[in-house]
């Protein structure tokens, strides 16, 4: 039997109550992810992709109802008593987000916030310890002069050094799992490689499993080992980065490659893919992607597509070019 | 931040100054004539007794002149003499104001306490019974009239049920420590009369719970705002996904953030109620400044009007002063050149 994945997400649905009307945001994810492994989600906004990650680590918001299953280290993560995720969350699984100019607090020194996450998982350690450690972490993610740094307030930062804080400090208590929920989405383009190196440099030192969610595929380009695509709640395609860039096999992931800019192209406009994602709740029948799609058959309006399989590589498509790279 | 606080306090006396001059004149454009207030209505028929009082009281100088003397005296710490009192304003100024600070701090307790706690509870449980019931209850506290509801608290608590004390600072038959510092509380531990602190205690609940549920109810409003705003910034997903519990996460981080418009409301209510307890003393027989200043407005007694106006104005200036410096410490962002 193959051994258990550090991180696996079997049949995820999370789903909203407004006024009385249901909502699923995230509708049957399967994700997993291992040691050293980094895993790219890509999707536009409101795709569905960060709620389900957060909802895994029960952090969904209060008005959210989640189903099926995230395990972690073979432990079911969701209904799992609150008190004991909270042990897992910071310690063993960490999270980073989009906005390093919101997600730290702008009351408390950066040093005081990442002694907090090492206190809260290290009873005994003292809080001169933790600070000492907290320099030690500013300096692993390259941060000049640490010891000077940790009594500083987020604002005394710049955004790229911000987002270095939050990566120190979700590394902390050497975390097997980090989720960066798109986070360079917020920097500038030099900061965004400087971060994206910072996270993969320490995906090999710590041997951590990461999870990347952007809605930048060109962004996974270089860093991700295998990609899933999402629309609508749902994966629509999962493969390795190279084998996904190179023989897509889903027409939204090919709209996907078609928009990243290419340097080496001279093109006169960027492709763009047209419409816009349905709105929660109005979800169109058969094919979720239908309305958009340049391919769309009768077939996509009424009937969803099966999910094809072609070894590592899924595509859930009607027209899904399988077996991998048949015709397109 | 030493820098600030300097150049602060170096703006004081030209404050102080401005208030005191303000205060003075203001007594001059009153209708009243202070005059009815010393001299006796049969004496006011005759010229000798009103020339007497008049130059008693130094009514025949110009007003530039009683301006000059007035500020010259203020500085070495005399207040003139009340018209009522015979007494320096200055000995009856310093001896109301402790029993109000007394009364006012207990309130401002009461009332943070109560605001604070009811904002949170409010904002965390939004649009639940929780939520409800705390801004009924902050609600009810600000829009009820002190003068009512410190007369039902007393009817029920003190006549009905004799579970508290009536009005005063202390039982009637008890003997009053010797005053030092003018805090009741203070002064009987002072003593070493433990009894007589715990009935000191027990006759500041009712009114600082009357004064304190009225600001509790706009610190609770204040606070349940700022808390909704605060509970849905990222920073808070951030301190969950550290693996901190709701209580650190609320108190340790939703609080912390809302901190500097609480401050600066509680600052405020402070200084209002300072000069503003006028009812609540009135019912409890607090021998405290609102009363002083009432009886002083009713006797056209000057001496008394402008010293009480003065010696509010300077407590305003001072709670303005120390909330400043509590917000910078609140809030790293504030940077003082």
């Amino acid at each position: 039997m193959q051994q258990e994945p550090l991180f696996s997400v079997r049949d995820l649905r999370v789903s909203f109550t407004r006024q009385g009307q249901s909502f699923e945001a995230v509708r049957g994810i399967n994700l997993h992810v291992d040691h050293g492994e980094v895993l790219g989600i890509v999707g536009e906004s409101g795709s569905g992709k960060s709620v389900g990650m957060l909802a895994a680590l029960g952090l969904q918001p209060k008005t959210a109802s989640v189903s099926g299953s995230a395990k972690f280290k073979g432990r079911e993560l969701v209904g799992m008593p609150r008190s004991e995720l909270r042990m897992l969350r910071g310690s063993r699984i960490a999270m980073i987000f989009q906005d390093p100019l919101s997600s730290l607090n702008p009351v408390m020194t950066v040093g005081a916030q990442i002694a907090e996450t090492i206190r809260l998982h290290n009873a005994g350690v003292s809080k001169k310890a933790a600070m000492d450690r907290a320099a030690e972490l500013l300096s692993l993610v390259a941060i000049p002069q640490p010891d000077r740094r940790i009594h500083q307030f987020p604002h005394e930062f710049s955004g790229g050094m911000r987002q270095r804080v939050m990566i120190a400090m979700a590394v902390a208590n050497d975390p097997d799992l980090l989720i960066a929920d798109e986070p360079t989405t917020a920097l500038d383009v030099t900061v965004q490689a400087q971060i994206m190196d910072v996270l993969t440099d320490l995906r090999r030192r710590l041997n951590l499993g990461l999870i990347l969610i952007t809605h930048d595929l060109g962004v996974l380009a270089g860093h991700a080992d295998r990609v899933a695509v999402v629309y609508s709640g749902e994966v629509v395609e999962q493969a390795g980065v190279d084998d996904l860039f190179e023989r897509p096999a889903h027409p939204y992931t090919r709209g996907l490659i078609a928009s990243i800019p290419n340097m080496a192209e001279e093109k006169e406009r960027l492709f763009s893919i047209d419409g816009a994602p349905p709105p929660l709740g109005k979800l169109p029948g058969g094919c979720a992607f239908h309305p958009r799609c340049s391919q769309v058959q009768d077939i996509c309006r009424h009937t969803p597509p099966p999910v094809f399989a072609d070894g590592e590589h899924t595509a859930a498509c009607h027209f899904a070019t399988m077996p991998i790279g048949s015709a397109a | 931040m030493t820098r600030y606080i300097l150049r602060r306090l170096i703006a004081m006396p030209f404050l102080v100054l401005g208030i005191v001059t303000l205060a003075f004149l203001l007594t001059t454009v009153t209708k009243g004539d202070p005059l009815t207030a010393i001299v006796s209505d049969r004496q006011m028929n005759d010229p000798a007794a009103v020339a007497a009082a008049k130059a008693r009281w130094g009514l025949d100088r110009s007003l530039p002149e009683r301006y000059v003397i007035y500020v010259g005296n203020l500085l070495t710490g005399d207040m003139g003499t009340s018209f009522i009192t015979r007494r320096p304003v200055a000995q009856d100024v310093f001896f109301r104001l402790p029993a109000t600070m007394e009364l006012v701090l207990a309130a401002m307790l009461v009332g943070s306490t109560i605001g604070i706690t009811l904002g949170v509870l409010a904002a965390y449980f939004r649009n639940t019974a929780i939520d409800h019931a705390a801004r009924f209850f902050a609600l009810f506290g600000s829009s009820i009239p002190v003068f009512w509801l410190g007369l039902a608290l007393l009817y029920v608590f003190s006549v009905k049920w004799g579970v508290l004390p009536g009005p005063g600072r202390l039982d009637p038959r008890a003997t009053p420590p010797a005053s030092i510092t003018g805090f009741m509380t203070i002064d009987t531990l002072l003593a070493g009369n433990v009894k007589l602190f715990i009935d000191a205690l027990w006759h500041l609940i009712l009114p600082a719970f009357v004064l304190g549920w009225a600001v509790a109810g706009t610190i609770s409003r204040l606070v349940r705002a700022n808390m909704l705003e605060v509970l849905d910034r990222e920073f808070i997903l951030t301190a969950r996904a550290k693996g901190a519990g709701e209580l650190r996460v609320v108190i340790g981080h939703a609080l912390r953030n809302t901190l500097v418009p609480t401050l600066t409301v509680i600052g405020y209510s402070f200084a209002y109620l300072l000069t503003g307890a006028v009812l609540t003393e009135t019912i409890f027989s607090w021998p405290g400044m609102g009363s002083y200043a009432v009886e002083a407005a009713r006797g056209l007694d000057f001496p008394a009007i402008i010293g009480v106006t003065i010696v509010g104005g300077v407590v305003f200036l001072l709670t303005n002063l120390i909330t400043d410096i509590a917000y910078v410490i609140a809030n790293p962002r504030v940077r003082l050149g």
